[in-house]
């Protein structure tokens, strides 16, 4: 017999009863999982004779890969753009409280801010693996402050600048160190944005655009420079004009480089983006589609005014608001109704709703060998669903991290 | 031996499935005392495996105290490659059944030492006590296993070279790209599968008729090895109405009135279940009296 010899000996885990979300489709399959990965079980029956240590009745629920975050500005009262000496507690809570919405992964996200914030936060915010004290910081995710003053939104005009002579070292000065970051949103339309784009993409950081207004032919520019996502598409940006496409067009482009995508962010909450231009967006590109939630510190606080970097911000029912105007500032939909809302609206598959917050975010970080999707070798960071997609339960590496209170117990 | 002709495929399976559920039951395995099966790979079992993982999830029947051995496999196809049979076994039958990895025997087609690896596979089954039903399938060529026409009807496991007909039939698998059909396999023989207490054959199709008319209506042949198992003392052979398509109407006349009593091998339909129960009902006698 051949136990004893080679691979560890760390207890497996079977998952049964369950479809789980693999290759784009929903499988019977288990879901076999040792050291906090997912196992090839037919490898651990012929070539290491065991079975599983353990099973698990999934009472025929669905398992996808963890739901991946990468805009979220804070929540919960946390704001992360708040130069506190404790930002490091306010990420920590935020990333325990939305494993409940089945984010395993998030990239905290600030926005446009003066140089001293970001000196004295970003080092506060390391990236950080998940488990049952929260969900992974995969990066920050700075959006701003070099952005259009016209396309700024919520963002703070006093800060909104653009990139002086030898522009990289200026982007330096204002953020301070770039280790912790790993997506910037900028203009592309500011002058000396093709040298940032090119030095942000050769140090690992994806270039977002986006709070911009920038024409297509600019944003083809910055892709071929190296860009590779949109920061909520549609929202912050010129409108779509038939002549002249805008950033939007970039969906479509046959300008892109070959073997590339874009990919684009979408706030899916049914206000923010219409469901008819949510419809657009999916059908002419599906597999760049990201669910981000753009979440603000009032997401999971409910009505009433609250802070969100400089400003005041006034939340009713879904929707946050520039405290006494109708300008939107971000989303207070946790990530699993922008799934539902996303999948109910467009009509589109479970399984592709699914990857759209999994395994799009994943592709566009470069860590779907790891995250956003449950191949054998990927981390074993999943979410539990009913057929409602309702979270049930999430799982970091393994470990149940989070579940729903069951009824009756 | 029995022959047994059920109106289609599906009912083909079904039966077969329902006969290895009741032998794997009566046969009582325990701990101390393992059922070994041998078992076929190939379309025509699929849906006998069906229907036994569909008892195995019923709680009716359970594969913890049963050996398998399997027939054959390629040599030199990887273990993972989808046409492997291993991949095949894994896919379609263990990894749906409560089977302890360890219990389950396939030749590996990459060992080093081909023939020792043979040798060892007929020292295992030596060493489980032989076989107590091997169930097999048949080519339209009336192979069974790889024992391809001409094949010794005494043959041991050993290394085979396919025939040419079964390696174009096989070019289906691997994209009709006949470079990378396997040429070689690893295979019981003839002889192994006769050591088995008891055979069972399935054969299914108007394609396999041929084949089914050379196994029971003609004589012992080696270029139909599958006709050795008329001298085999317990051989079942069960099929649908369109493998019967060459048989003499006698004979399936005959086979068919004999189905009231064949019936009766799958009816009653044991399930573990009820041996649980009786267990604690036999055991509660005493105090109940």
């Amino acid at each position: 017999m051949r136990g004893g010899e080679g691979p560890s000996r760390a207890p497996v885990l079977q998952f049964t009863n369950c479809r789980l979300l693999r290759g784009g489709r929903l499988l019977r399959e288990d879901l076999w999982v040792r050291e906090g990965r997912i196992l090839d079980p037919e490898k651990l029956f012929f070539d290491e004779r065991r079975l599983a240590d353990r099973q698990q009745d999934c009472g025929g629920c669905i398992l996808a890969p963890g739901f991946i975050d990468v805009q979220i500005n804070g929540g919960f009262g946390v704001d992360f753009s708040l130069a506190t000496e404790d930002v490091g507690s306010g990420v920590a809570l935020v990333a325990r409280k939305i494993l409940s919405h089945g984010v395993t992964a998030f990239c905290p996200t600030l926005v446009t801010s003066p140089p001293e914030v970001y000196h004295k936060v970003l080092p506060q915010i390391p990236v950080k693996r998940g488990g049952p004290h929260g969900a992974g910081v995969l990066g920050v995710h700075l959006e701003g402050p070099f952005i259009s003053r016209q396309k700024r939104g919520a963002h703070p005009e006093a800060y909104v600048r653009s990139f002086e002579a030898n522009a990289f070292h200026d982007v330096l000065a204002t953020y301070g160190s770039l280790d912790n970051v790993c997506i910037l949103t900028l203009a592309p339309e500011l002058d000396r944005s093709h040298e940032v784009i090119q030095e942000l993409t050769a140090r690992g950081i994806r270039v977002s655009l986006g709070h911009s207004v920038a024409d297509l032919r600019t944003a083809e520019n910055a892709m071929q420079s190296g860009a590779t996502f949109i920061t909520h598409l549609f929202n912050a940006m010129l409108p779509f004009h038939h002549r002249d496409p805008g950033i939007v067009g970039l969906l479509t482009s046959d300008q892109v480089p070959p073997g590339r995508h874009i990919f684009y962010g979408m706030i899916a909450d049914g206000i923010h983006t219409n469901p008819a231009a949510l419809r657009i967006a999916h059908r002419a590109h599906p597999q760049g589609l990201v669910l981000v939630t753009d979440a603000v510190p009032a997401l999971g606080l409910g009505n009433g005014r609250h802070t969100l970097g400089q400003q005041v911000v006034e939340v009713d029912g879904l929707s946050a608001y520039v405290a006494g105007t109708k300008t939107l500032c971000g989303s207070i939909a946790p990530m699993d109704t922008c799934v539902r809302h996303f999948l109910q609206t467009t009509g589109c598959s479970v399984e592709s709703a699914l990857e759209s917050a999994s395994l799009h975010p994943a592709q566009l970080l470069g860590l779907e060998k790891h995250k956003g999707s449950l191949d054998f070798g990927a981390d074993a960071d999943f979410v539990v669903l009913d057929d409602a997609l309702h979270v049930q339960a999430t799982y970091i590496s393994g470990e149940r991290v989070w579940q729903a209170e069951v009824a009756g117990q | 031996m029995k022959l047994i002709i059920l109106e289609n495929y599906s009912q083909a399976s079904e039966w077969a499935a329902k006969y290895i559920r009741n032998r794997i039951i009566q046969f009582n395995p325990g701990p101390d005392k393992y059922f070994s099966l041998g078992l076929p790979t190939g379309s025509t079992p699929l849906s006998c495996y069906k229907k036994l993982i569909e008892y195995y999830k019923n709680g009716d029947l359970s594969f913890k105290y049963v050996k398998t051995f399997n027939m054959d496999e390629y040599v030199a196809l990887p273990r993972e490659h989808p046409e492997s049979y291993h991949s095949f076994m894994w896919n379609n039958f263990f990894k749906h059944i409560d089977i302890d990895p360890e219990n389950t025997h396939i030749l590996d087609g990459n060992a080093t030492d081909l023939q020792a690896e043979c040798d060892a596979f007929e020292e295992k089954i030596k060493a489980a006590g032989g076989i107590e039903l091997f169930v097999g399938g048949i080519g339209p060529d009336g192979h069974i296993a790889f024992n391809e026409p001409g094949s010794s009807l005494v043959s041991r496991t050993r290394v085979k070279t396919l025939a040419m007909d079964t390696i174009l039939a096989n070019a289906r698998f691997f994209h009709g790209d006949l470079s990378k059909v396997p040429t070689m396999a690893l295979t019981v023989g003839v002889g192994t599968v006769m050591d088995a207490r008891e055979v069972m054959i399935l054969i299914t199709g108007a394609h396999k008729a041929f084949a089914l008319y050379k196994a029971i209506e003609e004589g012992v042949n080696h270029m139909w090895t599958v006709s050795a198992f008329q001298q085999h003392p317990c051989a079942v052979f069960v099929c649908d109405e369109d493998a019967t398509l060459e048989l003499k109407v006698k004979t399936v006349k005959y086979f068919k009135g004999l189905m009231l009593v064949h019936n009766k091998l799958v009816d009653p339909l044991y399930s573990i279940k009820e041996k649980e129960a009786e267990k604690s009902q036999s055991s509660k006698k005493p105090y109940s009296d």
